[in-house]
């Protein structure tokens, strides 16, 4: 929540040359939003979340998209990025600032980005990383409905990821499509969303124990009614352990826009 | 005598204020007469001196050096969260999380009075954000607040062991259940200032609970099963995280006239452990960890989180076999490891004569190498007679020679004989389906073997994969005169498929 201002601060500063200078975004998908029962309540009690109708990417970014974003704006070489915006792991895996080598593939999610980063570059498509609402409604969908979390391969699908070591080399991009046309949304890597470090943080102030109690009796002390609801709480254990600067092995994006 | 009573009564007022107070209880001005046994609690021993120490942390079933220093010291230590691969059983995969790379994880040794820097890393190609909650930290979430970490980032706190004891330490990380079950805790011991009392071994010992959507023993990689972990039915309940951790070659060693001192922990997720070592009775047992000790002592309760010290002394030499005796766990689920103890025999407090062959099951030997190897082979297709027959030796120890005795002669009346049993002789010519059946599905009822008839139950072996039934039934079928040949595999699996047949009617 603190770090509104940074952000808006940091916006208009990359918003002018990202946007003169980049191409027309392609590969977006319309999803249709509506209300969505989120395991993270609107209200904190059982409200669902109200989604405008928006457009995500079909695919996360890859590193040879990432690539050509750092070729032309150079001040997100992880050479030359700030501190500030990105931590001394930013895009280490590539063989040097502007090459990715034989440890990054081209077809393979980028990872080790920045929150930032991910933002400066979703802004260079003409678009902003998804809310958490946003990509937890389109994560829910399955190859033939938009909300499949109910059944058990669903879930079982996701923790499957989760029950695999990652000392393997990332897949690359390209999964099967689910019923939005979206592809990798789960089984992939985790992916940033836009306010990452707000949804752990109660808007009402007289919970203000809950970002404790979240910590350490863990993200389950909100809503475990569902069992399904597990395989989602592990993804917001994950992004509430980050801060914006932070990058990780098996941390990627992916950008929306409104519809 | 009422004044006598209210002096107490305000001694005992005074010696909460100064517990709750955070001052030493010597500071409080007590009646040394009339005041009850001071409280063992919280001592404060003052800041820390001397240059800071950096923990020696060990793997299981190691412990860490006693202390020996008579100062309170600044001390670091460093463990590293680790997701990795490892064995959970023979030919079988699991991705554990781990505290120092190890299941348990890394034992921590510090003295009370020690104030703890304590740094949390999280290994830069784990997927998951880790924290640590040790159950020896006095403050909020027992340092979790403090060291909730995303992989490739470390964190740091600091604390003091205000209290003595040994503690668990664990993740507790959303869902915290799961970060238990994949294997992330540990012991911290906080010796008292003036250490333990010196014995010749001491070793690291800790139960935990898994759950696989596979079931017990099923080859391959096994993934975490959710459900199974809420219903709490779990399919391994092991000691140092894998099956035949702390058996054969692995076993703990000591000698005869040996003291001996196991930190026994219990991380759950789910059971509480009844903790038990076959054929030893524990000298001294401190409960829970805390400092009052038990003597004389078969078995001692450990709940999950919670963690106990036992001693005794060892008399007699054998394999002494430590188990949950929660016994189901013991001999279907794993939790079995071993103590060696080596020296001559004192036939004045124990004759000699061993009943291990039951106790120890297939765990007692080396380990079922040649279990792993025909199923290594099976999968490779080049599976031999050979090869099952040597797996279906080691498997039968373990399963079999309980009831129907190695030498497979059975118990008269009671067991039927597989020893040139008549019974087989007929099913592998009639009706090999039947054969296959009897460990499948059990047997219930009367049947005649050599002449002689048994009615009794055999319970269905569900815990034996399809392999390892037709290693079993190869070994049998080869050996003590029966008429030999193979079962496959596929022939076990078709069988497994089709119902379990009526009780069995006589011949």
């Amino acid at each position: 929540m603190r770090r509104r201002p940074v952000l808006l601060l940091l916006g208009l500063l990359l918003a002018g040359p990202a946007l003169a200078a980049d191409r027309a975004p392609s590969g977006y998908r319309p999803l249709p939003g509506g209300r969505f029962a989120s395991v993270v309540p609107a209200d904190d009690k059982a409200a669902p979340a109200v989604l405008r109708p928006f457009r995500l990417r079909a695919e996360p970014v890859t590193n040879a998209e990432f690539l050509a974003f750092v070729r032309r704006h150079p001040e997100w070489r992880r050479d030359r990025a700030p501190s500030v915006f990105a931590d001394a792991r930013y895009l280490s895996q590539w063989a040097a600032p502007d090459r990715l080598g034989p440890t990054a593939r081209p077809r393979q999610p980028v990872t080790q980005v920045s929150w930032f980063a991910a933002q400066a570059y979703c802004e260079s498509e003409h678009a902003r990383l998804p809310t958490w609402y946003e990509w937890e409604y389109a994560a829910a969908a399955d190859g033939t409905r938009a909300d499949a979390r109910g059944d058990p391969a669903w879930r079982e699908r996701v923790l499957s990821w989760y029950s695999r070591p990652s000392s393997d080399a990332l897949p690359p991009v390209g999964g099967a499509p689910d019923v939005h046309g979206v592809r990798d949304l789960n089984g992939l890597v985790w992916e940033w969303v836009e306010d990452f470090n707000a949804m752990m943080t109660s808007a009402d102030s007289r919970e203000q124990d809950g970002a404790d109690k979240l910590r350490f009796c863990g993200a389950g002390a909100i809503t475990m009614e569902q069992k399904e609801n597990y395989a989602t709480l592990m993804r917001i254990a994950m992004l509430s352990s980050l801060k914006a600067t932070d990058t990780t092995a098996n941390l990627g994006f992916r950008c929306a826009r409104p519809d | 005598m009422s004044r006598m009573v209210s002096t107490v009564l305000a001694a005992a007022s005074m010696l909460a204020l100064a517990a709750c107070s955070g001052k030493p209880a010597a500071d409080a001005a007590l009646s040394a007469t009339a005041a009850p046994a001071p409280l063992p609690a919280t001592v404060d021993f003052g800041p820390p001196q001397g240059a800071p120490v950096h923990a020696v942390l060990t793997s299981p079933p190691n412990v860490p050096p006693p202390i020996h220093r008579n100062y309170p010291a600044k001390v670091i230590v460093e463990l590293e969260v680790i997701e990795k691969e490892m064995p959970i059983s023979e030919g079988v995969t699991y991705t554990y999380w781990t505290f120092g790379g190890t299941v348990p994880g890394s034992f921590i040794r510090v003295r009370q009075g020690d104030t703890v820097e304590f740094h949390l890393k999280n290994n830069p190609g784990n997927k998951m954000p880790h924290n640590i909650d040790l159950h020896g930290v006095t403050g909020p979430g027992g340092g979790a607040a403090s060291s909730f970490t995303a992989p490739g980032h470390e964190s740091q706190f600091t604390f003091k062991a205000l209290n003595q004891g040994v503690y668990v330490y664990h993740c507790a990380t959303a869902p915290v259940g799961m970060h238990i079950a994949n294997g992330m805790y540990g012991l911290i011991l906080v010796e008292p200032p003036e250490g333990m009392p010196k014995v010749d071994h001491e070793y690291y010992v800790m139960q935990g609970d898994f759950y696989t959507t596979g079931k017990y023993r099923e080859k391959g990689h096994q993934p975490f099963d959710m459900d199974k972990a809420i219903d709490e039915k779990p399919t391994y309940v092991l000691f140092n995280g894998h099956e035949g951790a702390l058996t054969g070659d692995k076993a703990l060693t000591a000698r005869v006239g040996e003291t001996v001192r196991l930190f026994v922990g219990n991380g759950g997720p789910n059971l509480v452990s009844s903790f038990h070592v076959i054929g030893e009775i524990f000298d001294t047992v401190r409960q829970e960890g805390g400092t009052v000790e038990q003597h004389n002592v078969q078995t001692t309760l450990i709940p999950s989180g919670g963690a106990a010290m036992v001693e005794f002394r060892t008399q007699v030499p054998g394999s002494y076999v430590l188990v949950d005796h929660s016994i189901f766990r013991a001999f279907n689920k794993g939790a079995m490891a071993i103590l060696k103890v080596s020296g001559p025999e004192d036939k004045s407090i124990y004759s000699g004569k061993e009943v291990d062959s039951v106790y120890l099951g297939d765990r007692a030997g080396p380990n079922l190498h040649a279990v792993s190897t025909a199923a290594k082979a099976n999968a490779a297709g080049t599976l031999s007679k050979d090869d099952q027959v040597a797996a279906g030796r080691q498997l039968f120890t373990g399963t079999c020679s309980v009831c129907h005795q190695a030498n497979g002669e059975g118990l008269p009346g009671v067991f039927p004989p597989l020893a040139k049993s008549s019974l087989i002789a007929q099913l592998i010519k009639e009706d090999r389906n039947r054969l296959i059946g009897i460990p499948v599905h059990g047997l219930t009822g009367k049947v005649t073997v050599n002449g002689t008839e048994y009615d009794s139950v055999m319970p269905p072996m569900t815990q034996l994969t399809d392999d390892e039934v037709a290693n079993l039934l190869t070994y049998v079928l080869n050996s003590w005169g029966n008429p030999g040949g193979q079962v496959t595999k596929d022939e076990v699996a078709k069988v497994r498929a089709q119902p379990a047949p009526a009780a069995a009617t006589e011949h």
